[in-house]
């Protein structure tokens, strides 16, 4: 947990003064919506269907139970009693009126809390892996570094005005859990042969119209120069991305279009010339920031209490979820839970206030403060004594957040579609809606084992439909809502694209679709219990396509 | 459109030189980079200040042999979401150690201000009168800074290692 300091502070009411001069032009009319819009976009407030949306950051995912006490109060005094959580550990309240915005932000900042550079072309808020810092593959824990780029970019003032977006992922463990591949930019730490940590960089991957996986450009990056490189990347975007089609201007097509060496050579050149500079990391910097992450004060204990065993016998729904929530953790007798904010029927990603107020409340007595959010849209208590966990479970049971269907076909990543989003051409959270009633049997899940569904409402991809082993995507058709399929995507560390299986269906076979597509897969997958996203791979699209054409 | 420099509202002492028109000597004269390219080695050693007018699609680097004979740059910001000219400013400043003044033109808005002080300009050709009259207070809106930059500043973090443990106040 990152702890602001007085500068952190400073620097944030300033921005909201800013921001409530600005609010006060526009409703004067002193600022066209016109001329406001880059203004608001670059606190994170979009205008949707029906309203203001404000989206917040939620850097590398880290929450305090503070901060999600103060998202739970902004849920029901400016929303509607819920918030959305997004696949780049954002949080998204829909409904909010322009006029409260600069209060909400104020309460918000009070939590060290902002919507800033969660819009606009500048880079977007820095993700990690969700378990940082507890995983037990991870080789340090990478927030560290994405604080110190995170504060680097913030309000940077060569970088605010880009062709597009920029979005950083940061890892450091061997299994990837924050899709990478699929960033702007990525940073993963890992050791050379010398036994030195140090950064891959990958740049140039995207989904959206023209996906691409992320290259690497550089195999090993010392960590005192990981600022003057990303700014060395950054300057060489700026000047030669594109502008004129906003389709082309992501820095994956000048990637792509200048090829990973002659970029690489750019970004070099420029990086020779600035890594010797201000912006060479000292020991004692890092350390500083390293110092304002608080660690939870562990107890001494062993792994696997007897009692645990004991409660796993005693109780299959909680063997159950033992077995599909409960991760291990870096720490001897501590382990990862995840809640999945998948329930069937309901909203991916969506979350109430009463949900959060309760999890806080379980997160003050089980995990030392702490909440995670992942890109998948759900969230994790990160340090629970594994002890605690038939208490924990029977508590989060009673408010629903102890569904086991996390890796399962019904935990679906969906962005919010038509129903919100002004740019969407056809609706994701009713799709999702009623995967998750077909499959509504846990058996047939469990049965079906790991396997990923995305959805997008539209080719911006928000859903991550193309990395997704099942991908749907809405498209248009003469004004009605088809929806195209993809399948044997993935977003981890043998990331891949997925590949379209035919011809667009309409929104009422969707769900028929994807119940085929699961049936052809237990007919075909090779015992014992080959995953759905091997049996792709080993066979292609080929008969899943013929399965779902042949009665269409 | 008004312009600022020292936080003033000021007049322009230049003089905007068509491409065909004449350069008077003696006189603080403002030429495009096409005509100041052509003749480059003859312009720097007219009597008089010279200053160019850049455009933000051409490299910055082609100008670098002859920053020492210049006066001001002027680049440029065609679309306030344009931000290429703050590479090339930071690049005129901090790669190549440019001296003279720097004058942001285009659309030019109160919102960049801070962008652009911190990026190394001094002068700013400000479309609105409005925005030009509250440059100032615009200007002053930030006290902590995240990074290093053309303008110097102590970015926080050096300031933290710095006054290890201090509050900013
Ligand atoms: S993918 Fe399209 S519809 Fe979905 S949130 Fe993004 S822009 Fe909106």
């Amino acid at each position: 947990m990152y702890v602001y300091d007085a500068f952190d502070r400073r620097l944030l009411a300033e921005r909201v003064a800013e921001f409530r001069d600005q609010v006060a032009r526009r409703l004067s009319g002193e600022l066209t919506e016109e001329e406001f819009k880059p203004l608001r976009l670059m606190n994170g407030v979009y205008l949707q269907l029906h309203a203001y949306m404000l989206r917040i950051a939620i850097p590398y995912g880290t929450l305090s139970t503070l901060q999600l006490r103060k998202l739970a109060e902004i849920a029901r005094k400016y929303d509607r009693g819920y918030g959305h959580f997004t696949t780049r550990q954002n949080i998204q309240f829909h409904w909010i009126k322009l006029a409260e915005l600069p209060d909400a932000m104020a309460e918000l900042a009070s939590v060290g809390m902002h919507g800033m550079q969660t819009s606009g072309n500048n880079v977007r808020n820095i993700t990690t892996d969700q378990w940082a810092g507890v995983a037990p593959d991870e080789i340090e824990d990478p927030r560290i570094w994405a604080e110190l780029i995170r504060q680097h970019v913030t309000l940077h003032p060569e970088f605010s005005f880009m062709p597009r977006k920029f979005k950083i992922a940061l890892g450091a463990s061997s299994r990837d859990r924050a899709a990478l591949r699929i960033h702007d930019m990525a940073l993963r730490l890992h050791r050379n042969a010398a036994g030195e940590t140090g950064f891959e960089v990958m740049v140039g991957g995207g989904l959206g119209r023209t996906p691409y996986l992320a290259q690497t450009i550089k195999p090993f990056l010392p960590k005192r120069d990981v600022l003057s490189y990303v700014e060395a990347v950054l300057r060489t975007y700026n000047q030669f991305g594109r502008r004129d089609n906003i389709w082309k201007a992501r820095i994956k097509i000048l990637v792509h279009d200048l090829g990973a060496e002659a970029f690489a050579k750019e970004v070099e050149a420029e990086w020779q010339g600035i890594k010797d500079g201000a912006l060479a990391l000292d020991p004692a910097m890092v350390a500083e920031i390293a110092s304002r992450f608080r660690y939870p004060d562990y107890e001494k204990l062993d792994d696997s209490p007897p009692q645990l065993a004991k409660a796993r016998r005693d109780d299959r729904g909680f063997d159950t979820w033992m077995a599909n929530c409960v991760a291990n953790h870096k720490v001897p007798g501590y382990a990862v839970v995840t809640l999945s904010l998948k329930p069937q029927g309901g909203t991916p990603g969506d979350c109430t206030a009463v949900q959060m107020d309760k999890l806080a409340d379980f997160a003050d007595r089980y995990s030392f403060g702490e909440i995670r959010v992942g890109h998948e849209q759900n969230l994790a208590l990160p340090h629970v004594a594994q002890r605690d966990l038939p208490a924990l479970w029977r508590e989060l049971d009673a408010i629903g957040l102890a569904q086991t269907n996390v890796n399962l076909i019904t935990d679906i990543i969906s962005c919010p579609g038509l129903d919100y989003c002004s740019l969407a051409n056809a609706r994701s959270i009713p799709i999702a809606q009623e995967i998750t009633q077909r499959f509504r049997d846990l058996d047939i899940q469990r049965d079906l084992g790991r396997l990923h569904i995305n959805i997008s409402g539209c080719i911006n991809a928000c859903g991550h439909h193309h990395v997704g082993h099942i991908g749907i995507l809405g498209v248009e058709k003469n004004g009605e809502e088809f929806y195209q399929i993809t399948l044997g995507g993935k977003a981890d560390e043998n990331a891949t694209l997925g590949t379209l299986i035919g011809p667009a269906v309409p929104y009422a076979q969707v769900a028929d679709v994807v119940e085929d597509i699961a049936a052809a897969y237990l007919e075909l997958r090779q015992p014992p219990q080959e995953l759905f996203i091997d049996t792709v791979k080993r066979l292609g699209v080929e008969p899943f396509r013929e399965r779902v054409y042949a009665a269409r | 459109m008004p312009l600022v420099e020292n936080g003033q509202i000021v007049q322009d002492r230049y003089l905007h030189v068509e491409d065909d028109g004449p350069i008077p000597d003696r006189v603080p004269a403002i030429v495009s980079a096409q005509r100041f390219l052509a003749n480059a080695d003859a312009l720097v050693r007219r009597d008089g200040s010279l200053a160019v007018w850049w455009p933000n699609d051409r490299r910055i680097a082609e100008l670098a042999p002859w920053l020492g004979h210049l006066a001001l740059v002027a680049l440029q910001f065609p679309k306030f979401r344009d931000g290429r000219a703050y590479s090339q400013a930071r690049l005129l400043r901090e790669t190549y150690g440019f001296g003279g003044t720097l004058r942001a033109t285009g659309d030019v808005l109160r919102d960049q201000f801070h962008f652009l002080i911190r990026a190394g300009f001094d002068s700013f050709e400000v479309k609105k009168p409005a925005d030009a009259r509250v440059f100032a207070e615009a200007a002053a809106r930030y006290s902590v800074v995240y990074q290093p930059s053309a303008d110097g500043r102590v970015p926080a973090l050096r300031r933290r290692v710095q006054r290890a443990g201090t509050d900013p106040g």
